[in-house]
C-alpha cells in the first residue's frame, strides 16, 4: 500500500491530538507513583516510580475529611450511586416524556416541548437556591435522593428520544396496535429495543454528567458520608495544619487516577452501542 | 345482515377534507372484495376505518353482526398487510408472527403450534429465526401475510402490499394471494391502484373515486358494463378510447362516422368510448386510423394512430400481424361493443 503525503499529515495532526489527550493523564499517574518529596523537589514526574502500592493504598484506606470520617472509596461508591441513579432516571424520564409529546397527539405537544427545550438555557447552577430550598424543605439534604432527584430532567435526551421516536414509521404503531398491543407495550416491545443504541449513548452521556458533578453535591451535603468524588479532589487533601506537613501531591494524583475508573469502565462497556447510536440506527 | 356491513360511513379530515362520502356496502363472508381507484380517492381510508385506524366520522361499521364504531382497534379482530409491510425489525421472524398472539394471552406451545403451521404454509419455515432485515422483498411479503393468517382473524386488510415488489414477483405474490385467499377462506379487502390486480383479485369489485363508491360489481361486470366515464376508463388495459360525439334521435355522429339505431333516448353532447380490443380491422370500417407507433407484445399488438384531430388512439391487433408506422388502418367496432357517456356527467346513457 503506498503512504500518500495527506494521509502521513492526518496521522501527525491525530497523534499530536492522541498525546494532548493522553499525556496529561500519564504525568498523572507516573507522578502518582512518587513519593510526595521528589515530587515537591524535582516537579512532575514521567517516569514510573516506586510508591504506586503504598499510595493507591493510603488513597483508599485512609480516611479524610474535616473530621476524617470518609475514606476515598467510599466517595467513589456515591458518586457511583449518584451518576448511576442520574443516567438511570434521566434516560427513563426523557424516554417516556418523549414517547408522550410523539405519540400522544394532544394539542400542547409541541409548546410543551419547546418549555422543556427552553430549560437548557437555567442549568442546575442558575436555579440552584431554589432547588435546594426545595430539597431542603422536603428534608432530603444528606441523602442519595436529594443528589439525584433535581437533576433527572433532561431536555437534552427528550429531544434526542422525540427525534428518534419521529423517525420510527407509523405503520409500526399501527401494525403493533392491530396485533393487540397497548400504550405500555408498544413502548416496551417496540420504543425500547428500537433505540436501545440511543439509551447506550444517552446513559453514558449521563453518567458523565452526574459523576462530574461539583456545585451541587457541595451544597446539598453536610454529612461527609455523602461526599462524592469531585468534592473529594479539593478538600479530602486539604493540609489542614499548612506549612507543617508536605503538600500530599502524590496521593492526589493516585486519586485523579482513581476518580477516572468508573466514567472509563462504562464507556468500555457501551462503548459498542454508543458509537452505533451516534452514527446509526437501527431500522 | 351480511359479515361486514358499512352504512353511510363517512370520514371528513379535521382539516374539512371529505376523503369518503356516506358510503355503504356490503361484504359477504369469506368474499375477496377489492377497493381499486386513484391515488387519494379514499380507498385506503375506507380500509382503515374498518382496522379502527381512523375514526369515523358519520355512519356505522358492523362486523360479524357487531357495531365497531368504537371498539378498538386490537379488539376488532381483524389484521392488515400494510403497504410496507410494516415488521417489527427488532423481532426475529417467529416473534414477528407470536407477538399478536403472547398479546391475547395464547399459551405457548399453542403459540408454537400456528405460527409453524403460518410458517409452513407460507414456506418461510426456514427463516423463523431471522430478522426481517435479512429477507427479500417477497420474503418479507409472505411474513406479513403469516403475520394476519396466525392470528385467524375475521377478516383480512390488505393496504396496496404488492406495490413495493418489482413486477414479476408482484405477479407472483398475487397468484398466492389469491391461492391462500381461497384455502383459507377469510374474508379480504384488498386495496390497490392497479386495475389488473384488482381484476385478477377481487370476488368482487368497488371502484372508488372522490370518495364515492362508482361501481361495484364482479370483475367480468365492470369491465362489460362500465356505468360511468370514470370506469370504464379506470377498468380495462390499455385504457378505453374516448371521442366527443353527438346523440340525436338515436344517431350517434362522431368526428368522421355515424352509428344508427342507439338504444338511448338520450339527445346531446356524449362521450363514445371503444375499447382497444373490441376494434376489428375490415373493409371500408367507420374509422381510418393512421399509424404513429405500433407496441408489439408478441401475443397481439398495440396499434396507436390518430383519427383526424384526435391523438394516441389505441388498437389492439392480434400478434401476428406486422403493421408499419404511417399506414391507415380501416376499423370497424365489433357489435354493440361501445358505450356511450353523457359528456356532462359522466353517467352511462346506452
Amino acid at each position: 500500500m503506498k503512504i500518500k503525503p495527506l494521509q502521513i499529515v492526518a496521522h501527525i495532526i491525530l497523534i499530536i491530538g492522541v498525546l494532548l489527550m493522553v499525556l496529561p493523564i500519564w504525568i498523572s499517574f507516573a507522578s502518582s507513583t512518587h513519593e510526595n518529596v521528589s515530587i515537591l523537589t524535582e516537579g512532575m514526574r514521567f517516569t514510573l516510580g516506586d510508591q504506586f502500592s503504598r499510595n493507591y493504598n493510603e488513597v483508599l484506606n485512609e480516611k479524610g475529611g474535616w473530621s476524617e470520617e470518609v475514606t476515598a472509596a467510599k466517595m467513589f461508591i456515591n458518586s457511583f450511586i449518584m451518576a448511576l441513579g442520574i443516567a438511570t432516571l434521566k434516560v427513563a424520564i426523557s424516554a417516556m416524556s418523549a414517547y408522550a409529546l410523539v405519540y400522544y397527539r394532544f394539542k400542547l405537544a409541541v409548546p410543551i416541548f419547546w418549555l422543556i427545550f427552553i430549560t437548557l438555557l437555567v442549568p442546575l447552577e442558575v436555579r440552584i437556591f431554589p432547588s435546594y430550598k426545595i430539597v431542603s424543605d422536603l428534608g432530603l439534604t444528606n441523602s442519595y435522593t436529594g443528589l439525584i432527584l433535581p437533576l433527572v430532567a433532561s431536555a437534552t435526551a427528550t429531544f434526542f428520544f422525540r427525534q428518534f421516536y419521529k423517525t420510527i414509521p407509523d405503520e409500526l404503531l399501527e401494525s403493533a396496535k392491530l396485533d393487540g398491543a397497548n400504550a405500555w407495550s408498544f413502548f416496551i416491545d417496540f420504543l425500547v429495543p428500537l433505540s436501545k443504541t440511543m439509551i447506550a449513548a444517552m446513559f453514558i452521556f449521563m453518567f458523565v454528567y452526574g459523576y462530574s458533578q461539583y456545585l451541587w453535591p457541595l451544597i446539598m451535603t453536610t454529612a461527609e458520608e455523602y461526599w462524592t468524588v469531585v468534592m473529594g479532589m479539593k478538600i479530602i487533601y486539604t493540609e489542614s495544619y499548612e506549612g507543617v506537613a508536605l503538600p500530599r501531591t502524590a496521593e492526589r494524583f493516585a486519586y485523579i487516577i482513581l476518580s477516572m475508573i468508573p466514567p472509563v469502565l462504562v464507556v468500555v462497556f457501551l462503548q459498542k452501542w454508543f458509537i452505533k447510536g451516534l452514527i446509526q440506527t437501527e431500522k | 345482515m351480511s359479515f361486514l356491513d358499512l352504512k353511510n360511513v363517512t370520514k371528513i379530515y379535521p382539516n374539512g377534507t371529505k376523503a369518503v362520502h356516506e358510503t355503504s356496502l356490503s361484504i359477504n363472508e369469506g368474499e375477496f372484495m377489492v377497493f381499486v381507484g386513484p391515488s387519494g380517492c379514499g380507498k385506503s381510508t375506507l380500509l382503515r376505518m374498518v382496522a379502527g385506524l381512523e375514526d369515523i366520522t358519520e355512519g356505522d361499521i358492523n362486523l360479524d353482526g357487531q357495531l365497531i364504531n368504537e371498539v378498538d382497534p386490537s379488539e376488532r379482530d381483524v389484521a392488515m398487510v400494510f403497504q410496507n409491510y410494516a415488521l417489527y425489525p427488532h423481532m426475529n421472524v417467529y416473534n414477528n408472527l407470536a407477538y399478536g398472539l403472547k398479546n391475547r394471552g395464547i399459551d405457548k406451545e399453542t403459540i408454537e403450534q400456528k405460527v409453524n403451521d403460518a410458517a409452513k404454509l407460507l414456506q418461510i419455515s426456514d427463516f423463523l429465526q431471522r430478522k426481517p432485515s435479512m429477507l427479500s422483498g417477497g420474503q418479507r411479503q409472505r411474513v406479513a401475510m403469516g403475520r394476519a393468517i396466525v392470528r385467524n382473524p375475521k377478516i383480512f386488510l390488505f393496504d396496496e402490499p404488492l406495490s413495493n415488489l418489482d413486477a414479476k414477483l408482484r405477479i407472483q405474490m398475487r397468484l398466492e394471494i389469491k391461492k391462500l385467499q381461497q384455502k383459507v377462506g377469510v374474508t379480504s379487502i384488498f386495496v390497490t391502484h392497479d386495475q389488473v390486480e384488482a381484476m385478477t383479485l377481487a370476488d368482487r369489485l368497488a371502484v372508488i373515486n372522490n370518495g364515492i363508491i362508482e361501481q361495484l360489481g364482479t370483475p367480468i361486470e365492470i369491465y362489460n358494463n362500465p356505468k360511468s366515464l370514470f370506469v370504464a376508463g379506470f377498468i380495462g388495459s390499455p385504457q378505453m378510447n374516448f371521442l366527443d360525439a353527438n346523440l340525436n334521435n338515436k344517431t350517434l355522429s362522431a368526428e368522421n362516422f355515424e352509428i344508427k339505431n342507439i338504444d338511448s333516448d338520450y339527445n346531446g353532447e356524449v362521450t363514445l368510448g371503444i375499447r382497444p380490443e373490441h376494434l376489428i380491422e375490415s373493409e371500408n370500417g367507420l374509422i381510418n386510423l393512421k399509424v404513429e407507433l405500433v407496441e408489439q407484445l408478441g401475443s397481439d399488438n398495440l396499434v396507436y394512430g390518430q383519427i383526424k384531430n384526435i391523438k394516441d388512439f389505441c388498437y389492439r391487433s392480434p400478434g401476428n400481424q406486422t403493421i408499419k408506422k404511417g399506414n391507415t388502418l380501416s376499423l370497424n367496432i365489433e357489435e354493440n361493443k361501445y358505450y356511450i357517456f353523457d359528456k356532462s356527467t359522466g353517467k352511462r346513457v346506452n
